[in-house]
């Protein structure tokens, strides 16, 4: 059991604010997921939670006791590190133990618990070893046994994946879901790679500068993006964007003045948008389509052939590049012109401050 | 890459250069299997008949083995107190460090810029109202604060080689900053807190200032020890150079045999 309260909880060095009053409730057993660029404080807002880092304002409440004060290790929660931090001098089954050695618990009893958890983590043959006899993805593991053995409210993962290779940090992220169901805890992680977010989250955190921009599921943030950041960071490759000027309303939306003289006609609720101010429109890559006369286009700059699909790279004539996801190989060409149209009902419109006015999309 | 091979010109120069340099640890080694008049014999003895009646003199008539005591109690004592002090301050100032714990490194290396002698009037007053005059007390502790500014540095120096992160678990795991220390730093330190003991070690021996202006007929190191033989009544070359020669072999052997340790110990954190 484990239920997070963040309320207004804020972390100041010296002059400068790391984190900006942030308010977020984590239900227990959710898989929550702190994603944003590095330096914008996610892991700071981890190691508060975990009690590494004093908590400057606002409070920390775990199950209903306001925890900014406790201590790291009575709070119920275990931490796998970036760097796995795994003790160098001791043996598999002694860093899995260690926590339980601390507490005082038996030796006897402590042995069938990391043997426990070494099947779980399909270690019983390392148990003996030392970490540098390991591989990477065993240490990962040894780090993530040393925190089931204590049997937490709790885990907090801290970019755990990274030092992993792309084929084994793919793995690991099927086997971290499981994980995460087979223990049926509250789970918080922390990356910078938003497929990772994506692919195992419950909900997402977006964070940027110390602030939460976004939260919601994974879908959620696909579709309706709060701001411009948000739908910029979430999704590879990354939405387009085109800076315009909301022209005059036209059969249910408005038109959109491009740079360079287009004009797109994009939905939008009555009312929403005044005339003449600036907007940006936000389109991902797969809904835009190759089309004989769209309203887009431009010089193909790169092809990039990933098998299932197909990215286009394509030069706009205002200097931008738009991105087109496509299957459609015909007639694409490096250096060909093409032209391009959006799909209307999946576009998102964006204020001169970067935040949200409207989704076009489905639900 | 072609092989870097020594000139035969530079082999010679770097040879000469050496024997130069340790010739006088010869010549002091051969002086002392010499009898009195063979060592003041001009031109000097090459060949001569060794004996070793200097080391018998040097033994019997001055008390080596109470110096020599002094010194295995004194530079062990001073060591394992200076080690016990050093260690909890550098796992502050690696792991917790201030404002001010950079300033307060340099300041601490910068009391060894002090010549010794500059604080020995008011060090010999304080020894001579506690009563620590010709007392090992008095070296122990004087040799422990000498030996201190250096190794908290090289603990320090250890300690940043050991990753935050693995604290920082250990944290979570429920050690507090004690059993951090016993359980982690302690053996993850090991090899460092071994050459910095080594080091305080050969230095206390070593150690002839305090030594011989702090101590008299009782407590005594083997330092003081060889300077009685620079007595008014005259030199005696070979009996010099015997006792010379038992003051500084065990430190020699010693040293010698934890040569490996000290080399890795000194340049650690250096190169990656």
């Amino acid at each position: 059991m484990a239920r997070l309260e963040l309320h207004q909880v804020g972390k100041f060095y010296a002059n400068f604010e790391a984190i900006k009053a942030v308010e977020l409730t984590i239900e227990d057993r959710e898989f929550v997921v702190f994603v944003g660029p590095s330096g914008c404080g996610k892991s700071t807002l981890l190691r508060m939670i975990a009690g590494l880092e004093e908590i400057t304002s606002g409070d920390l409440v775990i199950d209903g006791v306001r925890a900014n004060a406790i201590p790291p290790d009575k709070r119920g929660l275990a931490m796998v590190f970036q760097s796995y931090a795994l003790y160098p001098h001791m043996t598999v089954a002694q860093n899995m133990g260690f926590a339980l050695k601390m507490a005082g618990v038996a030796k006897a009893e402590i042995a069938e618990k990391v043997q426990a958890a070494a099947r779980i983590l399909q270690l019983d043959a390392v148990l003996s070893r030392r970490p540098r006899m390991l591989s990477g993805g065993q240490r990962q593991r040894v780090a993530i046994g040393r925190a089931i053995v204590r049997n937490p409210k709790g885990f907090l993962f801290d970019e755990p994946l990274s030092n992993l290779d792309a084929a084994l940090r793919v793995q690991m992220r099927t086997e971290l879901v499981k994980l995460h169901q087979d223990l049926a805890a509250t789970m918080i992680y922390v990356t910078h790679d938003q497929v990772e977010a994506m692919t195992m989250a419950d909900r997402i955190v977006v964070l940027n500068k110390g602030h939460v921009e976004q939260v919601g599921t994974p879908l959620e943030l696909y579709r309706r993006p709060a701001n411009l950041f948000v739908a910029g960071f979430i999704g590879s490759p990354r939405m387009n964007f085109f800076q315009g000027r909301a022209a005059q309303p036209a059969n249910g939306g408005i038109a959109l003045e491009l740079a360079g003289g287009r004009t797109l006609q994009v939905p939008a609720p009555a009312g929403a948008v005044a005339l003449g101010s600036p907007l940006t429109l936000g389109i991902r890559p797969e809904h835009l389509v190759l089309a004989d006369a769209g309203p887009l286009g431009g010089q193909v700059d790169v092809i990039e052939h990933l098998g299932a699909e197909t990215l286009l790279y394509v030069k706009d004539p205002t200097g931008g590049t738009i991105v087109v996801r496509t299957d459609d190989l015909a007639r694409v060409r490096p250096g060909a012109a093409v032209s391009i149209a959006l799909r209307p009902d999946r576009v998102s419109l964006f204020d001169d401050a970067g935040n949200a006015i409207s989704h076009a999309t489905p639900d | 890459m072609r092989e870097q091979r020594a000139s035969l010109p530079g082999s010679i120069i770097a040879w000469v250069v050496a024997f130069l340099m340790f010739f006088p640890i010869l010549w002091m080694l051969i002086t002392s299997f010499k009898t009195e008049a063979q060592a003041i014999a001009n031109p000097p003895l090459i060949i001569f008949r060794p004996v070793l009646e200097s080391f018998a003199a040097a033994l019997s008539q001055s008390g080596y083995i109470l110096f020599a005591e002094n010194s295995i109690i004194i530079s062990l004592v001073s060591t394992a107190l200076a080690i016990a002090i050093a260690f909890p301050a550098a796992y502050s100032m690696a792991f917790q460090p201030g404002k001010r714990t950079q300033d307060m490194l340099v300041w601490m290396l910068s009391t060894k810029m002090l010549p010794p002698v500059g604080v020995l009037v008011p060090i010999y007053i304080i020894c001579r109202d506690t009563g620590l005059l010709d007392t090992r007390t008095a070296l122990v502790i004087v040799d422990m604060l000498m030996n201190l500014p250096i190794v908290v540095w090289m603990l320090f120096s250890f300690f940043r080689d050991i990753p935050k992160d693995i604290l920082e678990a250990a944290h979570m795991d429920g050690a507090g900053p004690r059993r951090q220390m016993i359980y982690l730093l302690l053996p993850l330190a090991s090899p460092g807190i071994a050459s910095a003991a080594l080091l305080a070690i050969i230095l206390s021996w070593n150690e002839a200032f305090w030594s011989i202006n702090l101590t008299a007929s009782h407590a005594g190191t083997l330092a003081a020890y060889i300077a009685r033989y620079s007595a008014p009544e005259g030199l005696f070359w070979a009996k010099l150079s015997a006792a010379s020669v038992l003051a500084v072999a065990p430190i020699l052997i010693f040293g010698s045999l934890a040569q490996r340790r000290l080399v890795r110990g000194l340049t650690a954190g250096a190169v990656k």
